[in-house]
């Protein structure tokens, strides 16, 4: 007799024929086609994220280049319109610096004109009010002087005495 | 190898127990068999003399053991217990020359010897070594090798039991591999599709599309998906102790049509040049040509035929180690053997967790390689 171990049964050959065929057609249709197509589904959209990504990877570079470029514009605009602005500062600090000065000499001087004004009226003021107290004060030494008969006497007799009829 | 009279003790089943009961029950509601009782008719194997006295000297002998536990069977036997045999019988389904016979395994009662002879249709059948015969009418009680015929037997045997489960297993599987992106669309893969969908991108990227070629392999991945999930399932459970341990892709019969599915396929879609290089090699001088014309045609056949061999070999060898190992426990008929063969044989067992991955990938890998050849776009120079 044949050793059974390597003799194939018959039986087991025409089963598993059979039950690998159906194996087969079923798994074929209901399990490897469905998964297959998705994994290659999977597979195809990770490849377009993936390009996709890369696309807008290179579009962010080109972006970005482009956002320095700007960038760079704007900040040499900036440091311009800086620049004109201090010029026109300093021109504005100036012009108006002279306007003040203009404006405080021509205060001053007028200030001056008043001062100089008013202290005529003062000196004028203060010439009548001495004149007046002159007056005042030789009035009142007349009436002193000529207070008696006698000093009005003696008055005209010095006054007469000085009198050199000659 | 040995005579036809050489076997395993008798075994009783023991009726009425739980077990049977439960697995007659599943065993009802996928096949549809007739399960009367049958009548027996004890009869003598001669020669059977000579077997009585070896096992009664109680000799361990682990060959027989090992060899029916590499084999296919008729029943899927769990243990003995007290010189009761638990097992689940299985049906026989003979073709015979009155036409289709059918009946439960437990009809023969454990007897692997050709003690019990089951008259069904008015024939009678024997089992020896787990093989059914018929017995020709005129057969006597002791009778002889040339009382027996051989009907063809399409039974149900264990190996045919493990490829169905497995088969059910592989459905389980992968229909629910295949509903997670029906359900989810093309999505980053959870649970067990995506442990599965590693292995079939491995085949398919690895396997398939490096040895078939960008443009076709598409159309073989079906066939190496089934094929490398098949083996490998299968060479997984007969790693199981009990509720798988049929050694099916240890058979040489199942290997022998998984090759040949690979040849047909291979054969089949072989273009121009891959019959050109067989029939007639391109290059080489006439004589040259002639010469290389039976060898090409031999290398057709011997390339599945490797296959065939590679599978069957590694498997079986695999099992035949472990068995070994825990039959040195009854050979020494020591426990303390155990503290010895039990580590061996869990890291034989470790080792061959890689091997049944690896002979999966092995026939997936050449047959591609086969049909890869075949297909191939050669360029002329």
């Amino acid at each position: 007799m044949n050793n059974p171990l390597v003799t194939p049964e018959l039986g087991l050959i025409v089963w598993t024929t059979l039950v690998f065929c159906i194996l087969f057609f079923l798994l074929a249709k209901f399990a490897w086609k469905p998964i297959l197509k998705a994994v290659k589904d999977r597979e195809a959209s990770i490849e377009d994220a993936l390009g996709l990504a890369e696309q807008t990877r290179k579009e962010m570079v080109a972006l970005s280049a482009n956002n320095e470029a700007l960038l760079n514009k704007a900040r040499e605009e900036r440091d311009e319109m800086l620049k004109d602005a201090r010029t026109v500062k300093d021109k504005m600090i100036n012009d108006a610096k002279a306007i003040a000065n203009t404006e405080a000499e021509r205060i001053i001087s007028s200030a001056k004109e008043a001062i100089q004004n008013e202290k005529l009226a003062a000196i004028t003021d203060l010439k009548n009010q001495v004149a007046t107290l002159s007056i005042e004060i030789a009035e009142k030494i007349l009436k002193q002087e000529l207070a008696t008969a006698e000093k009005q006497r003696s008055l005209i007799d010095s006054a007469v005495g000085e009198i050199n009829l000659n | 190898m040995q005579p036809i009279l050489r076997g395993g003790k008798l075994r009783l089943m023991l009726k009425n127990n739980f077990i049977k009961t439960l697995v007659f029950s599943i065993l009802s509601l996928i096949f549809v068999c007739s399960t009367q009782a049958q009548d027996y008719v004890e009869i003598t194997p001669k020669h059977d003399e000579n077997h009585k006295t070896e096992s009664g000297d109680e000799k361990y002998d682990p060959i027989p053991a090992i060899m029916s536990h590499v084999a296919d069977a008729h029943d899927w036997h769990f243990f003995d217990y007290n010189e009761h045999s638990y097992s689940m019988p299985l049906p026989v389904i003979l073709w015979t020359e009155k036409g289709l016979v059918t009946f439960m395994s437990s009809a023969f009662h454990h007897d692997n010897l050709g003690h019990h002879a089951v008259e069904k249709n008015g024939m009678r059948f024997i089992k020896f070594n787990d093989r059914i015969y018929q017995l020709k009418d005129n057969a006597p009680v002791e009778y002889d090798i040339e009382y027996v015929t051989k009907p063809l037997d399409l039974s149900i045997t264990k190996n045919i039991f493990a490829m169905l489960m497995s088969v059910a297993l592989l459905f389980f599987v992968f229909l629910k591999t295949a509903n997670f992106y029906k359900k989810n669309g093309a999505v980053a893969p959870k649970g067990i599709a995506s442990f599965m969908e590693a292995l079939i991108v491995f085949v398919r990227d690895d396997i398939a599309r490096v040895n078939i070629g960008e443009k076709k392999y598409m159309k073989f991945m079906p066939y190496l998906l089934t094929i490398f999930f098949f083996i490998w399932f299968n060479n997984m459970l007969g790693l199981i102790p009990w509720i798988g341990g049929a050694n099916l892709t240890g058979n040489i019969a199942v290997t022998l049509v998984l090759s040949a599915f690979t040849l047909v396929i291979t054969n089949i879609n072989g273009n121009k040049a891959y019959w050109g290089h067989i029939f007639w090699m391109p290059g080489a001088p006439a004589p040259v040509k002639i010469l290389l014309l039976p060898i090409e045609l031999v290398g057709v056949l011997t390339k599945p035929f490797a296959l065939m061999i590679r599978l069957f070999a590694n498997i079986t060898a695999g099992h035949i180690v472990v068995l070994s190992l825990i039959s040195l426990i009854f050979i020494f008929k020591s426990i303390a053997m155990s503290a010895v063969a039990v580590p061996f044989a869990l890291f034989i067992s470790v080792l061959e967790l890689l091997v049944a991955f690896l002979q999966a990938y092995v026939f997936t890998l050449l047959s591609a390689l086969f049909i890869g050849t075949a297909v191939a776009e050669h360029e002329h120079h």
